[in-house]
């Protein structure tokens, strides 16, 4: 019998350290598959962010770096500008994106820099434990809010891809999920435009992904895709909200 | 090739394209904005790479992102900006990146002034960011060695494979000199293939490089941090450098003062002898690795009463230099802040004044 199913050759041999349920697995999954059907690992780079995919470094088989907290884009800009024949995509959570790096990722959106970014929302700071992200919804609980986010006190939740699609630069901004087979296989064709746009050095391309954390949500992992279909879509709607075309 | 008259910072801007660094990433802060003005221009024109970060925190990440493709790159900046950069620098002496940091520093703390201070030798000679590292720091007294260690800068951070300081002044930024750019300074870059981020097609086998500073494992980064200190030193064996400025004769104090302030003390020096009144100096050329031998051997010498640290700070070298010359002579600090460099005529009262005392 034929194989029909294997792993993807970005993709190393290494265990992850993911929870059970958790969907980085899946991100990472359609990341390799596109860098290999695309053929460009020998000359991608990724880099890491600090957040729970802190480590993909092991978990892809192309060159990685290891960024600081939120400086993923400022990396990739430095990177990109001195090797525009790489390949370079970050991979970032919410805390690390939307948070501490929030002005790093808009200006490197802002200037068009070539790279892709992997845009990881799961509404949560996942490897600290649980605490407040500025995507947690209101009411939500976090180890910080502990009664629930608190909207007076702390804004609304921020939504990356309608903030970055305002920027007057073409770019490539889209949203998709990773909840169910259907959503997933959209992800996969929004990352793989995203890393098409990137080869024809057309534009910086970003593609939210809105995911789950069933540790930090206190949920199992199949309330958890619920909790985050029933809440989290209708306030992060799904689909491309910016193109150069 | 013939003499120029440049501006520190042009010339600064100059050297690092002379030493074949043609990637630089800046963001705007006097006294220095001119590297970044005059590389704006000539960059393009020599085929490479500018880009205005959005702040000197991105800015620092730029240089690491560069510097781990193996690339040469360099970034200027002055005293609040290096701040900034500091968290950067941290990660870059941790994951092992060649890379070229300019300080033009201004007086402080906070927002401080926009006039030459000496106010960062902490910063740069202890720390700065966080964590076990230290990088090497040059310290040059004009336009033209700052065009040398500049110049130099480079195949040392490729040496070391870490950040390299050049820490001028205000004055040294703003003041033209008759400069030249050295030919033989020029070193080609060495091959990094084995450790950079550069894709895997550019290496014949199918092993990935990764450029990381973490280290989860305590016995695997206590041995990381052991390999550090093995390259500091190094340093301290291979890269030690000072001038000495009359000490071949006997004198009746000692100064240890570095770049600009050290231009200032020659004059009282040269003025002092005239007058019959020997005092001898060691200029420390790198402040990492400190010149701890040949200041404690001056320092030691018979009929030295005294050793003044003379310094555009309010006492920082000056513990560096107690620590070395172990209680053998008495070490004072001498020194002024704000952006006013001390006058020859201020040195000589105060060394006239401590050897009357
Ligand atoms: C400068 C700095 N501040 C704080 C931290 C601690 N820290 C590590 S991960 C993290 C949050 C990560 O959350 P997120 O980006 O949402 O990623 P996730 O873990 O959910 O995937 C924080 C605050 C750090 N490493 N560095
Ligand atoms: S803590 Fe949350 S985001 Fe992190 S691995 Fe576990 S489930 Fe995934």
């Amino acid at each position: 019998m034929g194989k029909t199913f294997s792993k993807p050759e970005a993709l190393s041999d290494a265990h992850t350290h993911y929870c059970p349920g958790c969907t980085h697995g899946i991100a990472h999954r359609l990341v390799a598959e596109v860098i290999d059907e695309l053929g460009i690992r020998g000359r991608t780079v990724g880099i890491a962010p600090v957040g729970c995919a802190v480590m993909a470094y092991n978990y892809f088989s192309c060159d990685f770096q290891e960024a600081a907290h939120g400086r993923a884009p400022a990396m990739a800009t430095g990177m990109k500008r001195v090797r525009p024949d790489l390949m370079v995509f970050t991979y970032q959570g919410d805390g690390d994106l939307a948070s501490i790096g929030m002005g790093e990722i808009i200006h490197a959106a802002n200037r068009g820099e070539k790279f892709t970014t992997i845009f990881i929302n799961n509404a949560i700071y996942g490897m600290t434990g649980g605490q407040m992200a500025p995507t947690t919804m209101p009411g939500q609980r976090a180890t910080t809010a502990p009664m629930g986010r608190d909207v007076e006190k702390t804004g609304m939740p921020i939504r990356m891809c309608e903030l970055l699609s305002s920027l007057a630069t073409p770019g490539y901004v889209e949203r998709q999920t990773l909840l169910k087979p259907k959503y997933i296989n959209k992800a996969k064709k929004a990352i793989k435009k995203a890393f098409e746009y990137q080869e024809a050095n057309k534009c910086f391309s970003f593609v939210e992904l809105v995911s789950t954390c069933p540790t930090n949500w206190g949920m199992t992992p199949q309330d958890a895709l619920k909790w985050a279909e029933e809440t989290l879509l209708p306030y992060y709607p799904l689909g491309e909200f910016k193109s150069p075309e | 090739m013939a003499k120029v008259l440049m501006k520190g910072n042009e010339a600064i801007g100059e050297a690092a394209i002379r030493a074949g660094c043609l990637n630089y990433f800046a963001y705007p802060i006097t006294p220095q904005s001119e590297v970044a003005e005059y590389l704006a221009k000539r960059l393009p024109e020599a085929g490479g790479t500018f880009v205005q970060g959005e702040s000197e925190v991105a800015v620092g990440y730029m240089i690491f992102g560069a510097a781990a493709c193996g690339e040469r790159v360099m970034t200027t900046s002055s005293s609040p900006g290096v701040s900034l950069m500091s968290e950067a620098i941290s990660y870059i002496a941790g994951a092992r990146c060649p890379a070229v940091f300019v300080n033009i520093m201004r007086g402080g703390p906070g927002l401080g002034g926009i006039l030459p201070s000496q106010g960062d030798y902490f910063q740069a000679t202890k720390g700065g960011g966080h964590g076990d590292y230290h990088m090497l720091v040059m310290a040059p007294d004009g336009v033209q060695e700052a065009v040398e260690m500049t110049m130099q800068a480079f195949p040392l951070a490729e040496k070391y494979r870490g950040p390299v300081m050049i820490m001028g002044d205000g004055m040294i930024g703003q003041m033209m000199e008759p400069v030249e750019f050295p030919e033989d300074l020029y070193v080609p870059p060495t091959n990094k293939d084995e450790w950079a981020t550069n894709g895997m097609d550019t290496r014949k086998s199918d092993t990935k490089n990764i450029v990381k500073s973490l280290y989860l494992d305590p016995t695997v980064l206590n041995d990381h941090n052991l390999l550090l200190k093995s390259q500091y030193d190094r340093m301290k064996e291979e890269e030690v450098r000072f001038e000495n400025y009359n000490t071949d004769g006997d004198y009746q104090a000692l100064i240890v003062s570095y770049g600009t302030m050290s231009r200032v003390c020659k004059t009282a020096i040269d003025e002092m002898k005239a007058q019959g009144l020997e005092i001898g100096m060691v200029r420390p050329k790198t402040l990492f690795p400190f010149p701890e031998k040949a200041i404690h051997d001056a320092a030691s010498k018979p009929g030295c009463k005294v050793v003044v640290s003379i310094e555009m700070s309010m006492g920082q070298m000056v513990e560096d230099v107690e620590r070395v010359v172990k209680g053998k002579t008495p070490v004072q600090w001498y020194g002024q802040c704000g952006g006013e460099v001390p006058t020859p005529q201020k040195v000589m009262e105060h060394i006239q004044s401590l050897l009357n005392s």
